[in-house]
């Protein structure tokens, strides 16, 4: 395919393509429906005899996990992907590799829960996403896909900021968009890093002594002391990720009475609904979360001093809301509207629930 | 300074391997671990590789592998290692993978993790310590605990119909055809350490020749979860882990 052609796929296999073109050294991953056309996709396209990349069908998430955590380890651009019960799996693993400082991508196709749930489309493991899902305290960065273009964008982007902080990443989309299929230019093509370039990037990897001291990844240290001062360091690589890494998107937030605040897939719906709202003379304008965290708490407690309240729609029992409360601090109503189990809300139900606000 | 007044460097005759550093090992006395430690700096040396290996180390007693052994290691989840071996051989095929576990940490939490890699054929070697207990927690039941012994979790003895039997998983690694060398050894005795010390490095020359997987089994005491005197321990272990566990080559076909 030629440079800035305009494609039409899924955002599964937008994710793909986006890996292969932006030097993805490794991909690991178990099939699971909604995402498994990640894997299908670098299967057919066969990328170990192009880039080199290193495409693996594992045993489990559980073993998926781990490869990403041994190729992040050698200091390799890896990633996996995996929906909802797959990624519970893996908490283990990505507690593990925030606490070794390990950059990695973790892509999670959401479907609704809890347990085996169902294949269909949701959002509810913000919670578990957000607050870091494994044991310890830690952070990962979570980024909100809202179109099969943000899928393919947000796969390089992702190693950018995993690699800038050593910390994982996790890629926050559901089954609406891992399924639909949507216009997409695919990111340039980015060789994969040498050898040579690993190591210059990753002084701290596992490569081989070649000329060095020994270099140990690893999560564990006995003495107090000094795991406090792991812990501190960690909170403050997580504060420095809060001030400077905050995305959002604005949408007719200007003249806007009331706000909906949405990510993902929830976020494209909502859009209809203020289309809807401002038909019936309600003034309404939203903020899209790209990043779910770092959260942008700043932005969303500026503009509630000017709104009449906020409505956090998500596909979920309210998770987000949470957050937005938090941000907000009582200074103007907050409200949730959701749906769950794989349904997903729809424009109308979105502006019942502003009006609902208004009354 | 205290060594070089003693030892004349014309009379010795043998010395600690240039990979195995000074600091004091947390190992109890009469365990197989350093003598297991020091057979991997041995070899590693020997084959001009300390630039080039990667180790992964368990949860368990041999956790902290990585302080005693010069070179690069990933220290792994409890039972992961043979997932973090794949990929770190994978995605830099040039260096020496190997992972070290004990037999709570292959045989019991990372057995689906193990068949697999072994199943693969992953160019890796597993370095499998079986002393049929968990010693770092405090000595309870392994998958290899033999029948009939005594733990802090089995204290009546190992029992068949509440515990099920000990688990060879070397022999299931010797069944599966991405494994080009399965083998099981101990370090009680001299000739068992220099017998032991060329498998591991045939081991690893097949895993850089891209022959398959490994697995290097050292069937090893735990003198103090078996509440034995490490001369004890070693009498009990030939008498009761070796005709279960037994001693040889299971598999080689890197040879060929």
């Amino acid at each position: 395919m030629e440079d800035n052609e305009i494609l039409l796929m899924k955002g599964n296999e937008a994710i793909a393509h986006a890996a292969i073109r932006c030097g993805c050294d490794g991909y690991f991953g178990y099939p699971i429906t909604p995402q498994s056309e990640v894997l299908e996709t670098l299967a057919m396209e066969k990328p170990w005899e192009t880039t080199g990349m290193v495409v693996l069908q594992t045993e489990s998430e559980v073993a998926s996990i781990n490869m990403l955590y041994g190729g992040a380890a050698i200091g390799k651009r890896v990633m996996t992907s995996s929906s909802s019960p797959g990624v519970a799996l893996m908490q283990e693993g990505i507690t593990y590799m925030a606490g070794a400082e390990l950059p990695g991508l973790i892509v999670n196709v959401q479907r609704g829960g809890p347990g085996l749930g169902t294949i269909q489309p949701s959002q509810g493991d913000y919670f578990q996403s957000t607050r870091g899902g494994g044991n310890g305290d830690y952070n990962v960065i979570v980024l909100a896909p809202a179109s099969v273009q943000e899928m393919a964008d947000f796969v390089d982007l992702s190693f950018t900021l995993a690699f800038r902080y050593r910390n994982p990443v996790i890629m926050l989309s559901d089954g609406v968009i891992g399924q639909m299929m949507e216009k997409v230019v695919l990111p340039p093509f980015k060789p994969r890093r040498t050898d040579e370039e690993v190591i210059a990037e990753c002084p701290w990897a596992a490569t081989g002594m070649r000329g060095r001291g020994k270099n140990v990844v690893s999560s564990l240290e006995l003495q107090p002391t000094a795991m406090e001062q792991h812990n501190l360091n960690l909170q403050r690589k997580y504060q420095e990720i809060k001030e400077k890494e905050v995305r959002y998107e604005e949408y007719q937030t200007e003249d806007a009475d009331y706000l909906i605040v949405a990510f993902g897939s929830a976020a494209r719906i909502a859009l209809k609904a203020i289309e809807l709202c401002r038909q019936k003379g309600i003034r309404v304008g939203m903020l899209r979360p790209i990043t779910l965290w770092p959260f942008p708490t700043k932005r969303i407690a500026e503009l509630a001093d000017c709104m009449k309240g906020i409505l956090s729609v998500e596909i979920n029992a309210g998770q987000m809301v949470e957050d937005i409360r938090l941000a907000v601090e009582g200074r103007t109503p907050v409200s949730h509207y959701g749906r769950m189990g794989g349904i997903v809300p729809a424009p109308d139900e979105i502006v019942g629930a502003v009006e609902k606000m208004r009354a | 300074m205290i060594n070089d007044d003693i030892i004349k460097p014309e009379n010795l005759v043998y010395k600690k391997p240039a990979l195995l550093n000074d600091t004091p090992m947390h190992y109890c006395p009469g365990c197989g671990h350093s003598v297991v430690h020091k057979l991997i700096a041995e070899v590693i040396d020997e084959m001009g590789m300390q630039e080039t290996s990667v180790g992964i180390s368990p949860v368990g007693c041999a956790v902290f592998a990585y302080s005693y052994i010069d070179i690069d290691w990933i220290e792994a989840a409890h039972g992961r290692a043979p997932a973090i071996a794949c990929a770190a051989k994978r995605l830099n095929p040039k260096n020496l993978v190997f992972t070290y576990q004990g037999d709570g940490d292959l045989a019991g939490i990372g057995a689906a993790e193990a068949i697999h890699s072994l199943n693969r054929g992953d160019n890796i070697v597993i370095i499998y310590v079986n002393n049929a207990i968990y010693g770092m927690t405090g000595g309870q039941m392994a998958p290899t605990t033999l029948m009939g012994m005594k733990t802090s979790t089995c204290p009546y003895g190992r029992d068949a119909a509440l515990h099920g039997y000990p688990l060879k998983i070397t022999e299931m690694a010797a069944m599966m055809e991405g494994t080009c060398y399965v083998t099981r050894q101990a370090v009680s005795r001299a000739a068992y350490i220099r017998r032991a010390k060329q498998a591991l490095r045939k081991a690893f020359e097949y895993s850089m020749q891209g022959k398959g997987s490994s697995i290097v089994e050292f069937v090893s005491t735990c003198s103090s979860g078996w509440k034995m005197s490490p001369e004890a321990a070693n009498q009990w272990m030939e008498d009761n882990m070796f005709p279960y566990y037994k001693m040889g080559d299971l598999k080689d076909k890197g040879s060929n």
